[in-house]
């Protein structure tokens, strides 16, 4: 036997081999982790600037969203962060992320309201749809995540802000509606967020930190 | 040659680049042959632009992976390679799921949910087990291009026949994978009405798998006959 073969066969060269490979992939992992922290977290920071902008029309506020933001707990008790869209000062619409329970899981949402309790927008952030069913609420798959824009429950009445087996003013999905259905209650309880601390979320006093 | 000659001649500088390029696209497909990676299969051809998705990022790590182990294969003792091996892949597909979250955002939205499956594709370790673990480093390398070709076009293939019959497009969405520039390829082929859920749901995924093994078995059984009946032998005769 050779020299490199009896080697390969000594039970300190497997075992050193083995610790070599896992200690050198540690590294690297750590290596790599550390060195795109920093752009991981403004990746990460521009993602939620760009989902902000899309749920408000262009040129609609003229502040750093991501700096004007306070934390209000909602009516279950969880913190909800709430970006407030200002233009010269003045607060015009409020941002911020809502969920519910679609048909196989979690839906996350973003929407935006403007001060007269009016929907600005709403985008579907997260969720685990049927593929070709419940994903038509993603804007890039389906328009009707825009039915919401201009409408408030004032307009619809409470009773009415219903997907329309339901009685209500919003379309399902044909061969759908427990998705489309989570989404329009999501909503009316964004809604619903919005009108219980409305004073507190269109008080025009800047955040701590800000000029 | 006679066959004993080609197979001495194989173990010395492995098998020749024509037989790894066959074997990869068609003749030991990971998909429709070696049937590995059923995992990933099923989870993502709801469309064929997942499909590409999920084959292109597995054909990148199958490279990389295959040429790695194969450069490393005169040091490994054959009684710790499969730790060693999972750990070579592992880390290997962490390293490039955290490189794409920092430096192609973008593309890792897109590919995001598909890299961290590719660990637990299997046909990644079977191809170092199988084959890096006693080649080149270059016909590794080729050898993962081509079984990652094979597997891209099986899971575009499946992905395509589900996404047609169950949602009625083709490559719906591809811009968001490739680029505005392949919004061409976003068709439009059934009205809503003729569309058949089932094929997007998991069973119409079994279903269009079982029919593709089929199908190339078919393919398969009618080129032997005809092999044999040009040979002018009796059909079977060669078996084994």
């Amino acid at each position: 036997m050779s020299a490199h073969a009896e080697r390969l066969n000594a039970v300190w060269y497997q075992g050193a081999s083995l610790g070599l490979v896992a200690v050198s992939i540690t590294v690297a992992l750590a290596a790599a982790y550390t060195a795109s922290r920093e752009q991981v977290a403004s990746a990460i920071e521009n993602d939620t600037r760009q989902t902000l902008e899309q749920v408000l029309p262009p040129g609609y506020s003229d502040n750093n969203l991501l700096k004007d933001v306070m934390e209000i707990r909602d009516a279950s008790g969880e913190a909800v962060s709430v970006y407030r869209a200002r233009k010269a000062g003045k607060v015009r619409a409020v941002l911020f992320a809502q969920h519910g329970n679609g048909y196989s899981g979690r839906i996350d949402l973003i929407m935006a309201v403007d001060a007269e309790g009016i929907v600005q927008g709403v985008r579907v952030t997260h969720h685990t749809e049927t593929p070709g069913l419940g994903d038509k609420i993603e804007e890039t798959k389906n328009d009707w995540i825009h039915r919401f824009e201009g409408k408030s429950i004032a307009s619809t009445g409470a009773e009415r802000w219903a997907v329309k087996k339901d009685g209500g003013v919003f379309d399902q999905f044909a061969g759908a509606t427990i998705t489309p259905r989570a989404v329009v209650r999501t909503v009316k309880g964004g809604l619903e967020f919005f009108a219980q601390h409305r004073d507190q979320l269109l008080d025009g006093s800047q955040p701590k930190g800000g000029q | 040659m006679s066959d004993e000659a080609v197979a001495s001649a194989e173990a010395v500088s492995g098998p020749k680049s024509s037989t790894v390029i066959r074997d990869g696209l068609w003749d030991n497909n990971v998909v429709l042959g070696q049937m590995l990676g059923m995992c990933p299969v099923m989870a993502v051809t709801s469309s064929a632009t997942n499909g590409l998705g999920m084959g292109l990022a597995t054909m990148a790590v199958l490279i990389v992976s295959n040429a790695l182990i194969a450069s490393l294969r005169n040091w490994v003792s054959d009684t710790v390679r499969i730790p060693i091996f999972i750990a070579l892949i592992a880390g290997l597909v962490t390293l490039v799921d955290i490189c794409l979250n920092a430096w192609l955002h973008e593309l890792y939205k897109v590919l995001g949910i598909y890299i961290a499956l590719i660990v637990v594709n299997c046909a990644v370790l079977g191809r170092a087990e199988a084959f890096a673990s006693r080649n080149t480093v270059a016909l590794s390398a080729l050898d993962g291009l081509m079984m990652g070709l094979g597997f891209t076009a099986a899971l575009v293939v499946m992905g395509g026949i589900r996404e047609v019959l169950g949602a009625g497009t083709l490559f719906a969405n591809a811009h968001v994978l490739l680029g505005a520039h392949f919004a061409f390829l976003e068709l439009k082929l059934l009205p809503e009405s003729a569309n058949t859920l089932f094929m997007i749901l998991p069973p119409g995924g079994f279903l269009t798998l079982g029919m593709l093994i089929a199908g190339r078995r078919r393919i398969e059984a009618w080129r032997e006959r005809v092999a044999a009946e040009s040979a002018g032998c009796v059909p079977g005769a060669h078996a084994q």
